[in-house]
């Protein structure tokens, strides 16, 4: 069975087609609860994101800020999530919304699994590709070939450090989307989006013709349309788990927090 | 440009086979680079420098004199006859690096990597510490070039070894105790990477041992190769031959590198690390990465890791603190799988056994890291037997430790006595 890369860039012109970005939404799988997090992905797309990236939770998160440091460590160590959890979380989701929905983790536990066995059975549960933020494109081709050869995307991350040489050669390696770092730093909410995001997408967007979407720092409306007005998604991830955390246990709270947090994001990403 | 010392060129000594690691990084199948996409500018950096650095005189010779007047190289060579009696009767040398400056191995490195902090023009450093050790090398050494430093520390080892903290904080430097994961090095890592991401226009991470991304394995290595270079030379001197065995605690594994790396062609010196078994490796509460551990990426590279069947890393346990860390340097991984390197766990009761023998026998106090390596020896001399010739590194010294061990042995109840069997016996 094939992965839904097609799915995913479909969406992505979709988006353009309609002269707006798209809503890419991060939420880890294994949180709040496993099931309940299968409904906060959900919950994410009927509020209208267009695109969900399902965390798979890692003990080690170097690249993630406190708050999903937080909603890891209740996956992992409360709720003992696995990856057949996480693969679940990605069939469920894609079956009741039909969108595309891809996987972020870090390269350890693909790693660990098999990266083969990984990438058969992530598109076999339908998901549309892959996030590694701490997989380098050179150390990347066991994993591009396995995730190729069954119909998944690799979106590569690319960041305001990354000089025009390197982008080429990551934006080549890569395909579904380019995630552009919006800053330098790990993922969290920021009070501004800050300016060298709009130079990063215009540097990618000079070396290829990927969809570029946006993330770190984004958390509201106002930062989702800023955003919009230069790039073709934006994605947003802590924002969306600190809305579950605050619900403190109450999961139709938590729902509802997604819920009206992607409904105001869908708005601001329509407003370029 | 400071004066070139006599002993000119004696205390860098990079490996001169360039053929490994190759140029990603690899020592065999270990090593590598796998880190964000953000840090790949700043870690090339890093090996641009270095590369610049190990061709230039004038690196070689500041390092010298920093390794002479300020560091207190080249160390001493120590016989320990009395602590032998317990080891087979064979002789045992020990590497005196706890006699450096800061009192390990570890300022070796940071004199090194902060003079390539000031030649990338980067005024502020930060570092990850276990035991507190390369902490204080880091901050004593951004004292003494008026660099801003932070070092981040797991909060549990904040509590084992305040002595370092306190030391760290005389020196200047802002010390985090980090409170996410097992809060201890791991996590301390976790959080010196996450500092870096953000902040790394100004900042050098000043990587302490010999893990992590290419090219940290390979350049921690050469600042500590030293320790075997002289120690081989001195022993030559001294004994009139090479050891049967060079013996170092592995925890990631840098003052074992510096001590093994110049042996490395002398195919009949047995290299031996010695990891922490904790309370044992069958309870599952140790941190023996390389005799337990499976191939992983943790922190920026391939090696051994403890972890579970899905990758997640588990929580390493030890007494030390130092010696806490579920991976180990990707060459370590490299000298085990071609056997040229052989490791071997040491528990906790019988490295405070070793540190308990050689306080009393030889009036020296090893740091309980370093007392690993001697229970290792203690081991290895009786394996080999009167004419075996054991070379141990003692990496560092035991003061910051006094809290544990006066603990382990009830030395604050002044009416307690141990015996020899450890006991404690209350008058």
């Amino acid at each position: 069975m094939s992965g839904n890369a097609e799915l995913l860039s479909r969406t992505l012109a979709g988006a353009k087609a309609e002269d707006r970005a798209a809503l890419v939404a991060y939420l880890p799988a294994g949180f709040p609860t496993v099931d309940g997090g299968i409904e906060a992905v959900k919950a994410a797309f009927e509020g209208g994101a267009d695109v969900v990236e399902v965390g798979l939770p890692h003990s080690d998160p170097v690249l993630d800020g406190p708050v999903i440091q937080t909603a890891d460590d209740i996956a992992l160590n409360k709720n003992h999530v696995r990856i057949a959890d996480v693969l679940r979380t990605v069939r469920e989701a894609h079956a009741a919304s039909g969108k595309p929905v891809l996987v972020m983790t870090y390269w350890n536990p693909v790693d660990r699994y098999g990266a083969e066995r990984f990438a058969e059975e992530l598109a076999e549960a339908g998901g549309a590709g892959c996030i590694l933020p701490d997989l380098p494109v050179e150390e990347s081709e066991v994993w591009r070939e396995a995730a190729e050869q069954r119909g998944l995307a690799t979106v590569f991350v690319v960041a305001p450090s990354s000089r025009d040489e390197r982008l080429a050669r990551i934006t080549a390696a890569g395909s579904g989307f380019v995630y552009a770092a919006s800053l330098m730093g790990v993922t969290g909410t920021r009070e501004s989006v800050g300016d060298q995001a709009a130079d990063l997408v215009r540097r990618t967007r000079a070396t290829t013709d990927l969809p570029v979407c946006v993330g770190l720092g984004v958390s509201n409306a106002v930062q989702a349309a800023e955003v919009a007005s230069f790039a073709d998604g934006v994605i947003v991830g802590s924002a969306f788990v600190k809305r579950i955390l605050d619900a403190d246990g109450d999961l139709p709270a938590a729902l509802d927090g997604v819920r009206t947090l992607a409904a105001e994001l869908a708005e601001g990403v329509r407003k370029r | 440009m400071p004066e070139t010392p006599a002993a000119a060129q004696d205390f860098f000594h990079p490996d001169p086979d360039g053929s490994v690691p190759t140029p990603a990084g690899y020592f065999g199948a270990f090593g590598g680079k796998f880190i964000p996409e953000a840090l790949v500018a700043a870690v090339d950096e890093v090996a641009v420098e270095y590369d610049k650095a190990k061709s230039d005189p004038a690196f070689a010779a500041e390092l010298n004199d920093l390794m002479v007047n300020y560091a207190g190289r080249p160390s001493a060579l120590t016989e320990v006859p009395r602590f032998a009696r317990e080891a087979g009767g064979a002789r045992v040398f020990l590497k005196r690096e706890d006699l450096n400056h800061t009192g390990s191995h570890k300022i070796n490195n940071v004199l090194g990597q902060t003079l390539l902090t000031k030649r990338m023009g980067k005024t502020r450093v930060i570092a990850e510490t276990g035991a507190g050790q390369h902490g204080v090398a880091t901050a004593t050494a951004c004292a003494l070039f008026g660099l801003d430093c932070t070092i981040y520390m797991g909060e549990i080892d904040t509590q084992r070894q305040a002595l370092n903290v306190a030391r760290m904080r005389m020196l200047g430097a802002e010390v985090v105790a980090v409170t996410s994961g097992s809060r201890t090095l791991k996590d301390a890592i976790n959080e010196a990477f996450r500092d870096w991401v953000a902040n790394v226009d100004r900042t050098h991470y000043l990587f302490g041992t010999v893990a992590g991304p290419h090219p940290f394995p390979a350049l921690v290595r050469d600042f500590h190769r030293v320790i075997g270079v002289e120690a081989r030379r001195q022993l030559l001197e001294r004994a009139g031959r090479l050891p049967d065995a060079a013996v170092a605690c592995v925890g990631g594994g840098s003052n074992a590198m510096g001590l093994f790396h110049a042996f490395l062609p002398d195919g009949a010196v047995r290299l031996i690390g010695c990891e922490p078994a904790g309370h044992g490796v069958a309870t599952g509460e140790h941190a023996a990465t390389l005799t337990e551990g499976e191939p992983g990426i943790l922190h920026g590279s391939r090696s051994y890791v403890l972890q579970d069947d899905e990758g997640q890393i588990t929580e390493p346990y030890s007494i030390s603190a130092g010696l806490d860390y579920p991976g180990v340097g990707p060459e370590h991984s490299f000298l085990k799988d071609s056997g040229r390197a052989e490791y071997r766990a040491v528990t906790d009761d019988e490295a405070m056994q070793a540190l308990r023998l050689l306080s009393r026998t030889e009036g020296i106090i090893p740091a309980i890291e370093s007392a690993h390596a001697l229970a290792g020896a203690l081991q290895v001399g009786r394996e080999l037997g009167p004419d075996g010739l054991v070379l141990v590194n003692l990496s560092g010294r035991g003061d910051k430790d006094m809290d544990t061990a006066a603990r382990y042995f009830g030395l604050y109840d002044a009416t307690a006595e141990v015996d020899e069997d450890n006991e404690v016996a209350v008058k």
